[in-house]
């Protein structure tokens, strides 16, 4: 805080870099590619809890600016499968204690988070998705239109949509956080701890003998690698590609959009999973949307008419009152979609290269724990029981974790 | 916008198909393992590039091929399947 005004008052001293540029090292320890939550918490959780500094992050552009700096932001861990509300739910105690963790103010905020159903299949997967969180002692609940009128009174909750609001999933520790900081956060807490962050890095191949990773080639030279981490999201089978290990993944655009600025307006971030739509307020006034994936397989990040068209639609069946409201801002990031919608964690068939990807439209919410037990796999060389669920080979054993609770898909 | 033209109908726009992800080869089922038929089920190519698609053109029900860059967008051809190709 005197900090903060001291160099408001005197500009001529800025603050410290949060993260220093680096030469290319021979050899690290750990090279972690993609430089988003997920790669960056991997880093600072290596150094943090193993000891193991000698790592390097690359991102091809600055760190943050894929899938970490485009998502809305939403934390919650309500989702169905018990290996998924396990997983999130520590997640979200991670979160929870971060601005304390990183010394970073993340602006973690849990002001509950409505699921809406609006016809009877809905309601039924709601209240069997409130019985695996409460068994998992996760907070939530099926709640009735009056409470959501108490909670959301802005919410049309009469008979007049073509889709009436008839129950919601309540859940009150989902929260909304600011993206940005947690990356920036994850990234000061491993440089300072040793850790090399390298942006403006693109990985151009991996050198493989014998069935093991051992280099990583780079638009900046080589480097010799003891673990190669891939966590490049979207772009993740093009990495997995340079190994020969392909992955059940097909990447998909997911757009975004924000409105301009209004007073506080919406005290709970409200989804709809039937008309594909979540809203949250954000701490500047903008109503954050989001829909679902385009539905074909792209790399492009191009905004398109037809989803804005779509998603005002929605809006305006779950909120008549924003008719007016203009959309100031829209954009996409890729997602690596899985078959299950279930992430892929851990080892592949090269040795000494792992993965951490299939995250698609739910990464940045597991940011913190899948860094952490990442973290720990590379560190112990063996998979922790919370993340076995997600191991490649599932696919090949034929035990999907099918995770209908995700969101931005169509079930 | 995209503008896909379907071999029946001519160009319309994308919402009025449905895709239906890249052509993949089914191995002969009497003759395959568990492991080949879970890569056939599961694994993808995800080409950055030129890729070989499905498409269902809701409004004439027709199934047909695409090659679509996944990036630029731009459709190279569509046509109907046959084996050969």
């Amino acid at each position: 805080m005197w900090e903060l005004i001291r160099h408001g008052l005197n500009s001529s001293k800025p603050f410290p870099r949060m993260w220093h540029t680096h030469d290319l090292k021979d050899h690290y320890d750990v090279v972690i590619i993609g430089g988003g939550v997920h790669g960056l918490a991997c880093a600072y959780y290596l150094a943090r809890d193993h000891g193991i500094t000698n790592v390097a992050v690359l991102d091809k552009r600055y760190i943050g600016s894929g899938g970490s700096g485009r998502n809305t932001t939403i934390i919650r861990s309500n989702y169905l499968t018990p290996e998924g509300v396990l997983f999130y739910n520590e997640s979200v105690q991670l979160y929870q204690e971060l601005s304390l963790d990183l010394n970073f103010n993340v602006m973690f905020s849990q002001h509950g988070h409505l699921t809406l159903a609006h016809n009877d299949s809905a309601v039924r997967t709601m209240r069997w998705r409130a019985e695996v969180n409460q068994i998992q002692g996760v907070d939530s609940r099926l709640i009735w239109p009056d409470e959501i009128a108490k909670l959301c009174p802005q919410l049309d909750l009469s008979d007049h949509p073509r889709y009436p609001i008839q129950a919601a999933l309540y859940h009150p520790p989902g929260g909304i956080i600011r993206h940005d900081a947690v990356v920036w956060g994850y990234a000061r807490g491993a440089d300072v701890r040793g850790v090399h962050i390298h942006q403006m890095t693109e990985v151009t191949g991996i050198e493989v003998d014998n069935g093991r990773a051992i280099a990583v080639q780079t638009n900046r030279g080589k480097i010799k690698a003891g673990m190669v981490l891939n966590a490049t999201a979207g772009w993740s089978t093009l990495i997995a590609d340079m190994v020969g290990v392909q992955l059940p993944i097909t990447t998909h655009p997911l757009q975004a959009c924000v409105t301009e600025a209004l007073k506080p307006f919406l005290d709970v971030i409200v989804v709809s999973g039937s008309l594909h739509v979540y809203v949250s307020q954000s701490d500047r006034g903008e109503l954050v949307m989001g829909a679902s994936i385009d539905p074909y397989t792209s790399y492009s990040l191009d905004s398109t008419l037809g989803f804005l068209e779509s998603l005002s639609g929605d809006m305006l069946e779950l909120f008549p009152s924003v008719s007016r409201v203009k959309i100031l801002r829209q954009w996409a990031g890729v997602c690596d979609m899985t078959p299950d919608y279930s992430p892929i964690m851990g080892f592949t068939p090269i040795e000494g290269f792992v993965v951490d990807v299939g995250w698609g439209t739910y990464g940045f919410k597991a940011g913190p724990v899948s860094g952490k037990r990442m973290a720990e796999l590379i560190a112990t060389g063996k998979t922790p029981d919370l993340i076995a669920p997600f191991r490649l080979s599932r696919f090949e054993e034929g035990e999907l974790v099918g995770e209908k609770g995700a969101a931005s898909v169509g079930h | 916008m995209i503008l896909l033209p379907c071999p029946n109908c001519g160009a319309r726009n994308v919402s009025e198909f449905r895709f239906g992800g890249e052509v993949t080869k089914q191995p002969a089922p009497d003759q395959t393992t568990p492991a080949s038929w879970a890569r056939y089920l599961y694994m993808r190519k995800n080409v950055l590039g030129v890729q070989r698609e499905w498409w269902y053109h809701n409004a004439c029900g027709s199934w047909f091929i695409a090659e679509r860059h996944t990036k630029t967008q731009e459709i190279q051809s569509t046509y109907f399947y046959s084996p050969e190709k």
